[in-house]
């Protein structure tokens, strides 16, 4: 029968490729990590593909941390050779890598990404945000008379008046992401230090991890909703909610300019400049993490790695610049440290 | 049904005036209840239709604008100081100016276009980028390097346009948006307007939609669905060669030859129970089993389709099951009765009688399979992979590649608007490919299944 025939040469041809398998060596670079750097590293990748006689590097998404932790499984090519972050790596992670071998790493920042607050066009513009705004609205708690007291405003209007009268929706990013990091440390921290909020706690004999943790802890009654999915799931939940104020990377809203209006925060607007002269408040670094033993082992690495960082993709006026990244003033030394394969912990 | 019509037999005679042809109330109320039932049925059908037109509708709305591509036609000139510095017409040396070398050309070019036609604007002739997508410069350098004999000429490209103008000729775009949008300006929507008018932008089908690979976040207009449908395709041979032959097995084996005990009963049970079991979990041990203790490459379509034959067997297995179990007994006994073997009565009658439902099984398990997007998360075939073509049959299954499902929906979680048109498109071009398989499923039941 012909189908047994068929069956019998597809699986012959399987068995052939399972044993070629362990013998091809890959030739190509493999990426994870951050789905904010996503866009970044498919637009260097595919201009790599283009411009070398290397295969496209692959790059996959799924968060910071679950690029980190594929990155610090071990060292061979069934492994990834760069993880991106829009985190700087954290010891831990340092050390599961050392641990699984994968001692020498090279650190390499490649710009920076502002993280901007944006509601639907048809809505109320937001023009008077602060840090101290943003942490009264969505702390689960405040200190009042020296009691930890619910979380009472329901309105923007309650925790400033210059802010619109409606009710506090937030859409924020939820905890597998980099950016929420950033947005409880820059945000949120800085407004419980702000409105003293941080202090009070610390006299009502709360120690240091405690405080922090207090002013970092978001509400959970509604008025604020966690974002596990990707910037079109906000998007979508913006769109549906006049009143709604969501967190988006620069890039996103840049490309979604006609559905979203920015809101300010600390009366500036985020701009590419804004945030690369440090006015605008709320910014981060975004890096990716090289494996040193992959380098001229995976063919192409460094040259994937070298033309990431060079001026004319990285640079002002660089294709990344004009999909949003902030330049990275000091490019120059990322440059010479890729060149050097400076791994974390020597050198500067 | 026959006691309510009858007359009661333990006495109680019909009250007075009734008769058997008038419907007393108790029968009304029945039929009521009948007629009920039936507006209940139609309704759900209804509402199930309505669904589908919804869906159906809202696919083809927002995903058929994909199918269409505008295109600018540009006489652009390759100046050999740029793309040859050094002069020699060699490939090799010419490689060595990049596409950011090309980027100016390209602008000059569409400037000189703009100018030719006379168009007043106000744009800056070194703004003229946002009209054109970034792929242009990729195209005129790929078509610079393999005919070295062009360059100090000029030649015409037709180059895409880039998103803001394709989704202005689509309607996706619109003056007022655009207004707020830092990317193009209304001074090159009027540019696009005047050169339509001459007929230098064109839209037109978009045969790079449907065999084209996957673009970055920044070109849009670019992306294709052909290298992802490639990955899906190898897929599926891996699903159909391991799971059909494995399915049937197993299937002859306990339909035909078992001894009906306990050990076959738990496998019967837990066949059924992995049928129901969510296709995320297959991905978690594909990840565990094949990539992290067996070592096969990530990303490669070989472990994405050996996880989604873990998937169909049970599928597969219960639908030849009940093939094999329609055949009537009276084949195998006639069989056996004229001297065969059970093996023979097995492959030369109830193997060939059952083949019809074994392959509309295989079919609808290979539907699934090719509509699965979870397990291929957890393996790494979602994100900016179907870049490249396989370079033959063994560098099919193992070089990355996403699948067609997979690569929906990375396009609907990317930035860009642009995108979102794509995700639409690519699943009509998979609703294509499940459609097609039910239909061929479909027919073989009707062709070969014989009923007794």
């Amino acid at each position: 029968m012909s189908a047994t025939k068929l069956t019998i040469a597809s699986t012959a041809i399987l068995a052939a490729a399972a044993t070629g398998a362990i013998a091809q060596s890959r030739d190509n670079v493999q990426i994870a990590g951050s789905s904010t750097v996503l866009p970044y590293a498919s637009i260097v990748a595919e201009a790599f593909g283009e411009n070398f006689d290397y295969p496209t590097p692959v790059v996959e998404s799924g968060g910071s941390s679950a690029g980190l932790k594929r990155f610090c499984e071990g060292v061979g090519e069934n492994t990834i050779d760069i993880a991106n972050a829009s985190r700087a790596i954290r010891a831990g992670e340092v050390e599961t890598c050392a641990a699984n071998g994968v001692e020498e790493i090279i650190e390499v920042r490649i710009g920076y990404d502002g993280i901007v607050f944006a509601s639907q066009i048809d809505g109320p513009a937001f023009n008077a945000f602060e840090p101290a705004d943003w942490f009264q609205a969505l702390a689960a708690e405040l200190p009042q008379d020296g009691a930890m007291v619910a979380n009472p405003n329901t309105q923007w209007s309650d925790v400033n008046g210059d802010l619109p009268a409606v009710d506090i929706a937030a859409f924020i990013p939820g905890t597998k992401h980099g950016t929420r990091e950033v947005f409880e440390e820059k945000v949120l921290l800085q407004g419980c230090e702000d409105t003293g909020a941080m202090q009070a706690m610390m006299d009502m004999g709360m120690d240091e991890d405690a405080t922090e943790a207090a002013c970092m802890a978001v509400r959970t009654d509604g008025a604020s909703v966690d974002i596990d999915g990707d910037y079109t799931e906000t998007l979508a939940r913006i769109s549906s909610n006049p009143e709604g104020v969501g967190v988006f990377g620069l890039a996103f809203y840049e490309n979604n300019t006609d559905t979203l209006k920015v809101a300010t925060m600390s009366g500036v607007e985020p701009t590419v400049d804004t945030i690369s002269t440090g006015e605008y408040p709320v910014s981060r670094p975004l890096f990716f993490y090289i494996k040193k033993a992959h380098i001229g082992v995976i063919p192409g690495l460094k040259e994937y790695a070298s033309f990431f960082v060079s001026n004319e993709v990285a640079g002002n006026g660089g294709p990344l610049a004009d999909y949003g990244l902030v330049p990275d003033p000091e490019l120059a030394e990322t440059q010479a440290k890729i060149e050097n394969e400076t791994t974390m912990g020597t050198g500067s | 049904m026959t006691d309510a019509t009858q007359i009661p037999s333990s006495g109680a005679a019909r009250p007075a005036g009734k008769s058997i042809i008038t419907t007393d109330d108790r029968t009304k109320k029945r039929n009521a209840a009948e007629k009920r039932f039936r507006m209940y049925g139609i309704a759900a059908i209804l509402a199930g239709i309505a669904c589908l037109v919804v869906l159906l509708g809202s696919i083809l709305m927002n995903g058929a604008s994909a199918f269409q591509q505008t295109f600018i036609q540009v006489p652009v000139y390759l100046n050999p100081e740029a793309v040859d510095p050094n002069g020699n017409r060699d490939p090799e040396e010419m490689g060595s100016a990049t596409t950011f070398t090309y980027k100016p050309i390209v602008v000059d070019a569409m400037a000189a276009l703009v100018e030719e036609r006379g168009i007043e604007t106000e744009i800056d002739p070194g703004d003229m980028d946002a009209l054109f997508s970034a792929a242009a410069v990729a195209q005129v350098r790929d078509r610079v390097l393999a005919n070295p004999e062009l360059v100090g000429e000029t030649v015409t490209f037709n180059i895409l346009a880039s998103s803001r103008v394709d989704g202005y000729l689509k309607e996706r775009v619109s003056r007022d948006s655009v207004a707020r949008d830092s990317n193009i300006d209304a001074g090159h929507l009027d540019i696009v307007d005047e050169l339509r008018a001459e007929g230098d932008v064109v839209k037109r089908f978009n045969w790079d939609f449907i065999f084209g690979a996957d673009a970055s976040e920044s070109r849009p207009e670019q992306a294709g669905m052909g290298v992802a449908m490639l990955g899906s395709f190898f897929m599926m041979l891996v699903v159909l060669g391991l799971s059909l032959p494995i399915g049937v097995a197993a299937s002859i084996y306990l339909e035909e030859f078992a001894p009906q005990n306990r050990l076959t009963d738990i496998i019967e049970v837990n066949i059924s129970n992995l049928a129901a079991v969510p296709s995320i979990v297959f991905g978690i041990l594909g990840l565990a089993v094949f990539i992290q203790f067996m070592e096969f490459p990530q990303s490669a379509p070989l472990v994405g389709g050996l996880v989604l034959t873990l998937m169909t067997l049970p599928t597969i297995i219960i639908s030849t099951r009940a093939a094999l179990k329609s055949v009537p007994p009276s084949i195998r006994d006639a069989a056996l009765g004229v001297g065969a073997s059970k093996m023979q009565s097995v492959f030369h009658h109830v193997l060939p009688l059952a083949m019809p439902g074994i392959l509309t099984g295989t079919i609808i398990g290979l539907a699934q399979a090719l509509g699965e997007t979870a397990p291929l998360l957890l393996i790494g075939m979602v994100g900016y992979i179907a870049t490249n073509y396989p370079d033959g049959v063994a560098s099919g299954f193992l070089d990355p590649n996403s699948a067609m499902p997979a690569q929906i929906y990375e396009w609907a979680k990317r930035a860009d608007p642009a995108y979102y048109e794509r995700a639409w498109g690519g699943i009509i071009i998979l609703l294509v490919f499940l459609f097609a398989m039910n239909a061929i499923a479909i027919l073989l039941r009707r062709k070969f299944e014989r009923r007794w």
